[in-house]
Parts: structure tokens; C-alpha cells; sequence
């Protein structure tokens, strides 16, 4: 596989005696999102960390780009948006990004860049009169900064209004058309959902589940709830194609996937008693709660 | 390469920013020129100029003021960063911790050389101007303002150690008083002490001089009194200077500051932010 360009390999971390990171393998190819699930100390950050060499691994390999992460080469093909990003506040938000700019060695347009993210007005504004959003967009402008290869983002939604979200997935999209590799750590579920290609989840340091949407809800085996709304009497559906009545007027049914179809045909051969139809595939927030929670064997 | 400079100069603009510059330098001026018009009596009967004695004085003021201020400037450099969060940001680009501390340290000593040049310099020019001064005054006001760089520069990079080894800025503000306090005021206690039990034997006339001069506020303090014999005179200071050779306080200022940068690079490698 040498179209990864972030290779994680049987990467194991210990934090004292405790190991908090076992065995974890993780590729991301380039132009692809993929997020990485998991609750507050399941060993995303430390993840991240490792990545970009600010601490050292005790065991498996990685390649950023094909370099050891921490090594300038890899360095300089990352960027890194931190949880809660913050910068020294005398510093104005052009300054910053200069200094940035010439640490990477890259020309950068930086009013261009400040514009992109919404900051233009704020150009020459010292970073300590900046909203927490407002550092937010700055921390995401400078992943923006001289075309990085991979890009880890960790948390990036933290502390941004709904619009900035928008905006900010707007931005992760074209990052990865341009064929930077995306990994996204984060806690909001839904607008994961929507906005990558790949879910990954730890838990307690292990990597637990690695798959499409789709692949996770069919390796989970979670039931699709399909909701029927009677025209009369629910009793009667109820009884003749099993389920559970809900209220007076719906019965739901769970089924997996792959009766799905089947389900179907028996619910529209009812006729006139149906009056209306609700599927409901399995969500992220159910998958999370599968896989996060399953009780280790 | 240029990496340090552009830390540099976004440092050098933090302490013009927050006042830092104008404060350090302002302290200079005042003290100094206290000194110098408070120690303008004893001119006449010792016979030298005023500039002399104004030296003389500020020599004793630096060995105070040059590691204070260069401690309050280094002592957030790496805690700071660690405590705002925004360490674990600049690490991710492509410098190097070297390259980060010493772009820290090029605009930090700048700052200190600053102060030092306009606050010893207005004292000097004061001095000269109403009590005369001659060429061997002028040295050694240079000798002055050179020196105190150099310790300021010592204390600095003694600073970023305690800066990365502290776990918060103000664990990292703690300890830089603490080795304020040994290094200018106990350590100086502790000999007098010694000297004193050892009663004029051979810990006072062999070991006493190279322990002092092991301690870059006391190879300060030495350096300006050996090389200028009128500073010497006014300063009552010249038993121990004579006892060592002329190189022993240039070599200990000069090696102090690599010291402490060695030290300072390897605690700050081990800086997880």
C-alpha cells in the first residue's frame, strides 16, 4: 500500500506502567477524511502526538509521507490544528501567520488566507482581542498554509458556532480534493457523519472499529427501525406482520439490513391500510454507542 | 536556517508590545542615574573622576539588576508556551527546539543589550558631563555594559532551564527567584562564612578565589574590579581579584551562558507539551 500517505502500524504508547495506546494500526491514503472517534482519554490525542513527534512511541512504526514522524521532513508535510488552539495574544493574527509562514519555509498569501476563513477585518487585530472562534479560524488558517500533505485536526469544531461549522467542513472538503490526507478527531458525532469517508473509534487505547458508514453498521448488525403509520388500526398491522405498536396510530419494526428489502414488500402488500412509511437506518450515535461501549472479551 | 530569526523577531516584538522593552529600560536609567549622583561624593578624596565612581557603583548595581531582568524575561519562554498551549503548535513546524530557544535568546539578549546600553550609557554621559572622564573611565564603562550583557545572557539561559524544567509558569517564576537569591545573595553568604570559620588558611588563600569566581555574578563582579584599578580602589574589592589570573573571570562569564544554553536545550528535548 504505498498510496498511504499515513501510515500506522502496531503503534503501542505507554504513560508510566499504564500502556494507553495497544496496538493500533491506522492508514489514511491521500484525499481522504477520516474521522477518529472516541471518548475524552481513549487515546486520540496521544495519537496525534505521536504523529507529529512531540512524543516518542514505544513500539510499531509510522511513516508520515514516507518519513519518521518529528523529522523535519515529516514536519513539513503535516499540519496540525490543536484541540482549543491558542497563540500568544501581543501577536496580531498577520504576524502570527508570518511567522508560521517562515517556519515552513513557504510564500503564503496571508491576507488571502485570512480571508478564506473569514478573518479579513481581524488582519491587524492582536490575537488577544480574538473571540475563541475567531482562534479557532486562525488555527485553521494556518493548517491552510503551504499545501500540507496530511492534516490532523483535533477538535475542530470546538467552540465554533453552527455557520463556522459549515464553513469549516467547506474547508476540510477542499483540503481533501486537493489531495491532502484529513484525519479528524472529534466528539460531534453527526457532522462527522456526514463529512468523511472513513470512521475510525478507540477505545481505551484499542482500535475498535475502522470502516465506512456503512461497513460499521453492517458489521455491527444493527437493526433498521422501520416506522408504519396506520390509516386505521395499528392492532391489525401489528398482528399481522409482527412488531411492536408504539401509539395508537404506528407500528415499528426492526430488521437488519439484508431484510430490509423483504420487509418492504410484505408492508406495501397491507395496501390502504398503511398510510405512510419512516426508515430509519442505524446512526453514527448508535454505532458509537456499539462500538464504544462493547464490553471487552 | 533563518527559522530563528523569524522567532526573533516575533519575540522582539512580544516585548516592545508588552512594555517589557520600556520597562527594563526605564529601570536602567533610573537606577543608574541614582547611583550615579548618590555616589558623586567621595570623588575629591579618592582623586579619580566622577565617571569612575559612577562605574563603580553601577558595577554593583548590575550584579542585582542584570540577572533579575534577564530571569523576568526567560522565565515564561518554554512554561508559558506550555501553559497557553501553544507549544505543542510551534513544535509542529519544521524548527527545531534549538532553532525555537535560540531565536528566544537572540531576541531576549537584544532587548537586555538594549536596556543595558541606554540605562549605563545615560548614567555614563550624565557622569562625564559634570564630573569629567578620561579615557580609562570610558573602558571601563564599557567594560560595564559588555559584562553585563554577558551576564545577563548567562542568567537567561539559566532561566529557559528552570522555564523547562518547571511544570507551570509559576513553578518556572519560583524557581527563577530561588536562583536568584543563590547565586547573587547566598552564594556570597556561604563564602563569607566559610572564610571567616577558615580564619586566613588555605581554603581562603587557594580554593576561596576559583570558588568565587565559579559564580558568573562573582566573575562579574571580579572581572571589572581586576581590570581597572581606580574601579578597584573605590570598590575595596581587590584581595581576591589579585589571587587569580587575569583570564579566570573573562573564562567563567564566557562559558557560563554555552552552559546554560547546553543545559537549557537538553531539558527543554524533553518538554512533552
Amino acid at each position: 500500500m504505498t498510496d498511504n500517505i499515513l501510515k500506522i502500524e502496531g503503534l503501542c504508547k505507554d504513560r508510566g506502567k499504564t500502556r494507553v495506546l495497544h496496538d493500533v494500526s491506522l492508514t489514511v491514503s491521500p484525499g481522504e477524511r477520516v474521522a477518529l472517534l472516541g471518548h475524552n482519554g481513549a487515546g486520540k490525542s496521544t495519537l496525534i502526538k505521536i504523529v507529529l513527534g512531540l512524543t516518542p512511541a514505544n513500539g510499531g512504526q509510522i511513516a508520515v509521507a514516507g518519513h519518521k514522524p518529528g523529522t523535519g521532513a515529516a514536519r513539513s508535510a503535516t499540519a496540525f490544528l490543536p484541540e482549543a488552539v491558542s497563540f500568544h495574544p501581543a501577536l496580531t493574527g498577520r504576524e502570527q501567520l508570518n511567522l508560521f509562514a517562515r517556519l515552513s519555509g513557504e510564500k503564503a498569501d496571508i491576507p488571502g488566507l485570512l480571508d478564506r476563513v473569514g478573518l479579513a477585518d481581524a488582519l491587524d487585530r492582536r490575537i488577544g482581542t480574538y473571540s475563541k472562534g475567531m482562534r479557532q479560524r486562525l488555527g485553521l488558517a494556518q493548517v491552510l498554509l503551504g499545501k500540507p500533505r496530511v492534516a490532523l485536526l483535533d477538535e475542530p469544531t470546538s467552540g465554533l458556532d453552527p455557520i463556522s461549522r459549515q464553513d469549516l467542513y467547506a474547508i476540510i472538503d477542499e483540503l481533501a480534493a486537493s489531495g491532502c490526507a484529513v484525519l479528524i478527531a472529534s466528539h460531534a458525532l453527526t457532522e462527522v457523519e456526514a463529512r468523511t469517508d472513513r470512521i475510525a473509534i478507540m477505545r481505551k487505547g484499542h482500535l475498535v472499529a475502522n470502516n465506512t458508514l456503512e461497513g460499521l453498521s453492517a458489521q455491527a448488525g444493527l437493526k433498521t427501525r422501520l416506522r408504519i403509520r396506520a390509516t386505521q388500526n395499528a392492532d391489525d398491522i401489528a398482528s399481522q406482520i409482527g412488531g411492536t405498536r408504539i401509539n395508537g396510530a404506528s407500528v415499528e419494526i426492526l430488521c437488519s439490513a439484508d431484510q430490509k428489502m423483504a420487509e418492504l414488500r410484505r408492508i406495501t402488500a397491507l395496501g390502504e391500510a398503511v398510510a405512510d412509511l419512516e426508515i430509519t437506518p442505524p446512526r453514527l450515535d448508535d454505532l458509537y454507542r456499539h462500538y464504544a461501549k462493547e464490553v471487552k472479551q | 536556517m533563518t527559522r530563528f530569526l523569524a522567532i526573533a523577531r516575533a519575540e522582539m516584538r512580544i516585548l516592545q508590545r508588552n512594555r517589557w522593552l520600556f520597562m527594563a529600560t526605564l529601570i536602567m536609567v533610573l537606577f543608574a542615574l541614582a547611583l550615579t549622583f548618590a555616589g558623586s561624593a567621595p570623588t575629591g578624596s579618592l582623586g579619580v573622576d566622577m565617571l569612575t565612581v559612577s562605574v563603580a557603583s553601577m558595577t554593583t548595581l548590575s550584579v542585582y539588576l542584570a540577572p533579575l531582568l534577564a530571569l523576568m524575561i526567560s522565565f515564561d519562554a518554554v512554561a508559558g508556551e506550555t501553559d497557553r498551549g501553544s507549544l505543542g503548535l510551534l513544535l509542529s513546524y519544521p524548527a527545531g527546539r534549538g532553532e525555537i530557544l535560540l531565536g528566544k535568546f537572540a531576541a531576549h539578549l537584544a532587548a537586555l543589550a538594549f536596556a543595558m546600553l541606554i540605562g549605563f550609557g545615560c548614567a555614563g554621559a550624565v557622569a562625564a558631563w559634570f564630573g569629567g572622564a578620561g579615557p580609562e573611565s570610558l573602558v571601563a564603562l564599557a567594560r560595564l555594559i559588555a559584562t553585563s550583557i554577558l551576564l545577563g545572557a548567562v542568567f537567561l539561559t539559566l532561566g529557559y532551564l528552570v522555564s523547562s524544567l518547571a511544570r507551570s509558569t509559576t513553578a518556572a517564576a519560583g524557581m527563577s527567584a530561588g536562583l536568584w537569591l543563590i547565586f547573587v545573595v547566598l552564594y556570597d553568604l556561604g563564602l563569607l562564612g566559610a572564610v571567616v570559620v577558615d580564619a586566613g588558611g588555605t581554603f581562603t588563600r587557594h580554593v576561596f578565589p576559583w570558588v568565587m569566581v565559579a559564580n558568573p555574578a562573582d566573575a562579574f563582579r571580579l572581572w571589572n574590579i581586576a581590570a581597572s584599578e581606580s574601579v578597584a580602589l573605590t570598590s575595596g574589592m581587590t584581595g581576591a581579584a589579585q589571587a587569580l589570573p587575569v583570564w579566570a573571570a573573562p573564562l567563567s562569564l564566557a562559558i557560563w551562558p554555552l552552559i546554560g544554553f547546553a543545559a537549557a536545550r537538553m531539558a527543554f528535548r524533553r518538554v512533552e507539551p
